[in-house]
């Protein structure tokens, strides 16, 4: 099954629409739920990531009897210092996203913890793309 | 402990999710940062919170957690209202600040997660 959202940079609102409809298609497919929370933590960390750092983004899923693959990729600014984004607690984010309870330098960490597999490509002034994989079992 | 005892001890007010005010819940974790509530392994916690936006109802629904209780009065917002009910979210307002809600619930008996 592949799937595909959209993303808006600055939609604040509509940040985690992608992360919940995909939450409900794996509660459909019977995932465990321990897995889901896994996958939808670090896809909605990722998905905010978007609307906090970018200009826009798409978000594609790619479910198999194994697991799933999420592919984000944004047009937006990049990362300088992919290090330091993933040190706990360095963020580079606005007021704005500090008000929506998000900023504090936690969420490529969070993601990390959650991904059985995790790959940043960045490309600065152009974009960034995530790759994360999770195993069902 | 018994949510609809919680509801009373913070001289709260449920605006959502009445149905679940017979339920128990054994810890809770307060915060206004949902980057460290998603850290939380555990489902069965109530988030204490002043973020009263439609991202903190995001969060409980990621952490398939089921409550909330919004301190100092804060205003549930119609958004955050309607994602509340598509996930069946307890919510309930307490006038109290967020440290009065936690001092009185951890008297009560209620659990830190950390």
């Amino acid at each position: 099954m592949n799937l595909e959202y959209k993303v808006e940079g600055g939609d604040f609102t509509s940040a985690g629409l992608a992360s919940s409809q995909i939450k409900k298609i794996l509660k459909q497919l019977n995932v465990d739920p321990a897995v889901i929370k896994r996958v939808v933590i670090a896809l909605y960390e990722a998905e905010v990531n978007i609307v906090a750092h970018a200009y826009r983004g798409v978000i594609k899923a790619q479910i198999d009897g194994g697991g799933i693959n999420l592919t984000l990729e944004d047009e937006g600014p990049g990362i300088p210092d992919v290090e330091m984004a993933m040190t706990p607690g360095f963020s580079t984010a606005s007021k704005a996203v500090r008000e929506m309870g998000f900023g504090a330098g936690m969420g490529l960490p969070n993601i990390s913890e959650n991904a059985d597999d995790f790959k940043i490509d960045t490309i600065v002034g152009q974009g960034t793309t995530l790759r994360i994989g999770i195993k069902f079992r | 402990m018994n949510l609809g005892d919680l509801c009373n001890l913070v001289e709260g007010t449920a605006v959502c999710g009445t149905g679940r005010l017979g339920d128990s819940v054994e810890y809770a974790f307060a915060s206004d940062l949902m980057s460290d509530v998603l850290t939380i392994k555990s489902t069965d916690f109530i988030l204490i919170t002043g973020l009263a936006n439609i991202q903190s109802l995001r969060t409980l629904e990621m952490s398939d957690a089921s409550y909330m209780l919004l301190c100092r009065g804060k205003e549930v917002t119609p958004e955050m209202l309607e994602l509340a009910e598509e996930n069946d979210i307890l919510i309930i307002t307490s006038p109290y600040s967020l440290f009065r809600c936690a001092g009185i619930l951890f008297s009560a008996g209620l659990k830190p997660l950390y």
